[in-house]
């Protein structure tokens, strides 16, 4: 009889499920708002303001930080894109390839370029080649070397987007195209890639967010007052001026591109779940 | 309407393993010209691998396979010519979901045939008329229901001009009410005297259109003849039950593996 009392689960407290969840809530809220209140009473305002908000400097820093540093930023880029893309599908068909070598060449490049640090990537373009390789002159200036080093790193991670885009086309789309006549490369190109695209839009606008960050690192290769982009046009005028109104300018200036293609890709992921039959 | 003449389709002693599974042990079977022939049986009788060996889709272990007198099988062979005059209607339709129902006929004809913009538009829009589908020309497939994609699947394989159409399972995953539409065209291309290998459940299709029904269990053929000889008088065990089962599934018994227990096909 004692041991069926003790079944019966053990009252802790006399509050309700509902009066529990109540105080949980209210526990939560109640820290944020003192988390907020302490930093608002310890922050030193006017010395935030003064450091961060210079509406002077900011006004020093347009049109350059749109006209140069962001079009660099932009530029440096979508160059990188542009050449990550086209090595990055190459070595996708090579990793699918039937030819052994290929396929162990493309898995060995992914392996590297995906383990490496793109700035270790950055310094062995600006740095470690002219010195490898007297004479040689990567075509395009620190434009080129900007577009070599993102492509090379970009490259490995839309290998690996690209072929898994195209293994997600369906097997029976191939063979449609074969019993067709099409040859294996014919209905590559005209079937199954423009197919597997459209599975990895949505991955690769992701890769461009992340490249349009990486792009910063162009600032280890030493750039002349032209080719600045926006981390080192921020930096440059914050120690000129021993402030940090422009690092918190050119950081609203990317954000001014992530924030929204962020949306895009957010949208083009929903829309490519519906169009899924 | 049993045509006389060539063989179109013409098996040897066609063998295929995957691995240790053996599918098809030793097939002979000839198509001539202008017959439509059936083929039934259990799954995993190796039907569906038939019908794919024909167009090279699977590659055979062992054997030969001549279609229009042209050896398929021959290593050397430029399969992708031979495909042209073979046309293939899958189960899952395949159409290219990135193409409109129009694009999806013209495409093939222009990138494989090397047809002008004009002419593939042109054969595009007579064989979707064919199939009762001209209305949907700029749809795209997945806008389709499975009976107008299935019908559209055929109208791109006829605007390739084929001699021989190959269908596998083409009504099997289609909702019951959407089959007689495709039925009803393969109908059509069995009395305009189309050379037809086809792979079906469809038992009043093939008594009704088929010249001849070929029954295949375990990789090879166990019974071939008319409709009337092979479904309405089967004269095989192993015929007879598969046909029991098929025609009224809802009177099978829980068996061992002793297949005695459907007496009374017929």
């Amino acid at each position: 009889m004692s041991g069926a009392d003790t079944q019966v689960q053990p009252r802790r407290s006399g509050l309700t499920r509902r009066q529990k969840r109540a105080l949980s809530r209210g526990v939560q809220y109640a820290v944020f708002i003192a988390a907020v209140a302490l930093f608002a009473a310890t922050a030193d305002w006017a010395r935030l303001k003064n450091q961060f908000a210079q509406w002077d400097l900011v006004q020093q820093m347009f049109p350059d930080v749109i006209t140069l540093a962001l079009k660099n930023t932009v530029l440096y880029t979508m160059s990188g894109f542009v050449v990550g893309l086209v090595l990055g599908m190459v070595i996708a068909l090579m990793r699918l390839s039937p030819v052994g070598p290929y396929r162990w060449v493309a898995g060995i490049y992914i392996e590297i370029f995906r383990g490496l640090p793109a700035l270790l990537i950055f310094v062995f373009v600006g740095v470690a080649v002219p010195l490898a390789f007297p004479g040689t002159e990567i075509p395009g200036g620190t434009y080129g070397k900007v577009a070599l080093a993102l492509g090379l790193v970009s490259a490995a991670y839309m290998a690996e987007t690209i072929r898994a885009g195209i293994q997600a086309v369906p097997k029976g789309q191939m063979e449609a195209a074969r019993s067709l006549g099409f040859s294996h490369a014919r209905a590559m190109v005209s079937i199954v890639i423009p197919q597997a695209f459209r599975i990895v839009i949505p991955p690769l606008t992701n890769e461009l967010v992340l490249l349009f960050k990486d792009s910063s690192l162009v600032l280890f290769l030493g750039v002349t007052l032209e080719e600045r982009e926006l981390t080192k046009f921020g930096r440059d005028l914050a120690s000129q001026t021993a402030n940090s109104t422009p690092i918190l300018v050119a950081g609203l200036c990317y954000l001014l591109v992530t924030v929204p293609l962020g949306f895009v890709v957010r949208r083009l992921e929903a829309k490519a779940g519906e169009a899924t039959r | 309407m049993s045509a006389s003449g060539t063989p179109e389709i013409q098996v040897r002693d066609l063998h295929k393993s995957f691995g240790d599974n053996e599918v098809l042990r030793g097939i002979d079977l000839e198509i001539r010209q202008g017959e439509v022939v059936c083929v039934i049986g259990p799954s995993g009788s190796g039907k569906s691998t038939l019908l794919r060996c024909v167009n090279l889709l699977e590659e055979p272990t062992k054997g030969q396979v001549f279609v229009g007198g042209t050896e398929v099988t021959d290593p050397d062979v430029d399969i992708d010519a031979v495909r042209r005059r073979i046309g293939m209607v899958f189960q899952q339709f395949n159409l290219f979901p990135h193409l409109s129902v129009t694009e999806n006929l013209t495409l093939p004809q222009r990138r494989v045939l090397r047809r002008d913009k004009a002419e593939a538009a042109r054969i595009a829009a007579a064989n979707l008329d064919r199939v009762g589908l001209a209305e949907k020309a700029d749809a795209y497939p997945s806008s389709l229901s499975g009976g107008q994609q299935q019908r559209v699947a055929i109208a791109r394989a006829l605007a390739m001009g084929p001699e021989v159409m190959l269908f596998d399972e083409p009504t099997s995953a289609l909702d019951p009410e959407l089959v007689g539409d495709v039925l009803a065209v393969m109908r059509m291309l069995a009395d305009e005297g189309m050379t037809m290998m086809v792979v079906t459940h469809e038992m009043t299709f093939a008594r009704e259109v088929a010249d001849r029904v070929v029954f295949m269990d375990g990789g090879v053929i166990v019974e071939d003849g008319t409709p009337a000889q092979v479904i309405g008088a089967p004269s095989h065990e192993r015929t007879r039950h598969f046909l029991s089962r098929l025609l009224d599934p809802a009177m099978a018994d829980v068996e061992e593996e002793a297949p005695d227990a459907a007496e009374k096909g017929s």
